[in-house]
């Protein structure tokens, strides 16, 4: 019989932590994957953040570098200067990326380091319970903001990739959904596309996905993907903002 | 090999690079500026890599993904950046990975002054970051002695892999001293870094460089064995210099370019006929603590002589136990001790000049 599909290469046998419907499953699916077609895992090392996806250096089966809190572009960077031949990616979520690690983050595109960040955007903080971050929409409830998100008291929320896309280092830069499986698939395509800017040694690349967190946004998986699609996407729309070869 | 003439930042950096340092990453700050400027432009010409990061936090945590890949890697800074650097400095230590950290230092707190001082003596002795950590300290007094450390320091990096601190006050960073680069041989047997992330191949099981044990069994064990670790450190990398200990009335304890402002104060007490003996310690972190024990049993005090305003004095007092009554001496925030205010201060412990 022939194998119509299989677990990808890229990941491991280990159960991962994430909760019921959370999407950072999908998005360790599809990066495995894309590292497996482009055959470059055994020439991989990632760099894994702190918040929901702490525990990534146990599910990728490559080698893996745990950072500290927003500091996985810097972690990374000290890597791929040693070994500017290997595919180095960071996997950071919106806390780490988009508060603490925001001059990490800029300086790591400024330099046009040759790295792939894949940035999980699901507008809360996950691991420590559900906490308000610079991506929580206006009027979006948080532990930290339980009357809801103003922009009086905390501004409005921070659009990561249209901020990147003005930096020249910053080779690829594009925002995908993995809330349906057409938008699942062109996520790949994008993730693909930003591995394959790093093997052609064109700058820094980075993919937003937007994401859920049906645990800390209080819903069932079903209701979170659709309120993704019907608060995430209008505010953080879906598209390519950079591309190896384009001048803005 | 002939002695050159050259300034303390520069020579660390010279000693790094002949030590086989390939990776600097750094950021500036006053009184190390030379030190990464001399970087930028030696590195490449041995193939290696200088990279000015936009935060000590960042220039810290490239060290770690360096170190991490298997790297001879460096950084430096001074006071308030070391303060910075703290939270990959224990990242480091925690995923047990090798490198060299210098920290010129300058006076505090805060943004403090840019002039000399020893006031980060608790910030590089007492681990600086979270949790139970060491650091193996190196506090040289001169730059020969800077530049003959430098080696050790990387082998030492390597062998224990954990994170060793080269400490400089502002004067080593930026005196000028004739140096020699001596040949060593490495009195380690360097392990071969099969842990670093460089890519499986396909032909072994991921590496991973990690910190986080979320099972507090496996946490406490993972402490107990950086404390092995550091028990090995304490019984074998303990450097001092005991100097006029015998017959000696009092005992002064003092480190770095201080120790050479007691060292002439000792000559002239010598020669006004009060015999005063110096410890200097060469590790800050392991203390030489044994040091102590060559005391004369009818000394009369020990003085601790520090460019802060008394941090080194604790770690005396818990060496001395007891056996002699310990005082301090210091001056603070850039102000260098003069040898006559040292010798006026031994002159009031023995109850003036003879």
């Amino acid at each position: 019989m022939a194998v119509v599909y299989q677990k990808s290469k890229g990941l491991t046998d280990k159960e991962t932590h994430y909760c019921p419907g959370c999407t950072h499953g999908i998005i360790h699916k599809l990066v495995a994957e894309v590292l497996e077609e482009l055959g470059v895992l055994g020439d991989t090392i990632g760099v894994a953040p702190v918040g929901c996806s702490v525990l990534a250096y146990d599910y990728f089966n490559c080698d893996m570098h745990e950072a500290s809190h927003g500091r996985a572009p810097a972690v990374a960077t000290g890597i791929k200067r040693v070994l500017p031949d290997k595919v180095v990616f960071t996997y950071q979520g919106d806390g780490d990326l988009a508060s603490i690690g925001t001059a990490e983050i800029v300086h790591v595109a400024h330099r046009g380091e040759k790295i792939t960040t894949i940035f999980v955007n699901n507008a809360i903080y996950g691991m420590t319970g559900g906490q308000m971050a610079p991506t929580t929409l206006i009027g979006q409830r948080a532990t930290t903001a339980p009357l809801g998100r103003t922009v009086e008291h905390s501004g409005m929320p921070l659009r990561v990739s249209e901020m990147l896309a003005t930096i020249d280092g910053a080779a690829f830069v594009e925002r995908v959904a993995v809330d349906t499986p057409a938008n699942i698939r062109k996520a790949k395509k994008a993730i693909k596309e930003a591995f394959q800017c790093q093997l052609d040694g064109k700058g820094f690349s980075i993919v937003e996905v937007l994401s859920t967190c049906p645990t800390n946004w209080g819903m069932t998986p079903i209701d979170a993907l659709k309120w993704l699609n019907d608060n995430l996407i209008p505010y953080y729309p879906m598209g390519n903002f950079r591309r190896p070869g384009e001048v803005k | 090999m002939a002695k050159v003439l050259m300034k303390g930042n520069e020579a660390i950096g010279a000693a790094a690079i002949k030590a086989g340092c390939k990776y600097f990453f750094g950021y500036p700050i006053t009184p190390q500026n030379e030190l990464p400027e001399y970087m930028s432009k030696e590195m490449p010409k041995v193939g290696g890599v200088f990279l000015q990061a936009e935060s000590e936090v960042a220039a810290i945590n490239m060290v770690y993904g360096a170190a991490g890949a298997g790297a001879r890697v460096m950084t430096s800074s001074s006071s308030p950046g070391i303060a910075l650097k703290q939270e990959g400095i224990t990242y480091i230590a925690g995923a047990e990975l090798p490198c060299v950290i210098v920290n010129i230092v300058r006076g505090g707190p805060g943004l403090g002054g840019i002039q000399p001082a020893q006031s980060d003596y608790n910030q590089v002795t007492r681990g600086g970051g979270n949790g139970d950590y060491k650091l193996l300290v190196y506090a040289p007094a001169n730059l020969q002695e800077m530049v003959d450390l430098m080696q050790e320091a990387f082998d030492a990096a390597d062998y224990y892999r954990n994170p060793v601190m080269m400490v400089g006050d502002g004067m080593i960073g930026q005196m000028m001293e004739p140096i020699e680069f001596k040949e060593s041989v490495s009195r380690f047997e360097l392990p071969l870094k099969d842990w670093a992330t460089t890519g499986t191949k396909g032909q072994r099981k991921p590496n991973i460089i990690n910190s986080l044990a979320l099972d507090p069994a496996e946490l406490e064990k993972h402490n107990i064995h950086l404390q092995e670790k550091y028990s090995a450190m304490k019984e074998n990398e303990v450097k001092y210099e005991a100097y006029n200990l015998e017959n000696a009335e009092v005992v002064i304890v003092a480190y770095g370019t201080t120790s050479r402002i007691v060292r002439n104060a000792i000559i002239d007490l010598k020669e006004q006929g009060i015999n005063v003996g110096l410890i200097r310690p060469i590790t800050l972190w392991p203390f030489p603590e044994k040091a102590f024990d060559l005391i004369p049993s009818d000394c009369k005090a020990v003085l601790s002589v520090e460019m802060s305003m008394g941090q080194m004095i604790d770690d005396i007092k818990i060496a001395v136990n007891g056996r002699y009554p310990v005082h301090f001496y210091g001056r603070s925030g850039g102000m260098i001790p003069t040898p006559e205010g040292v010798m006026n201060k031994v002159k009031e412990l023995v109850g003036g000049a003879k």
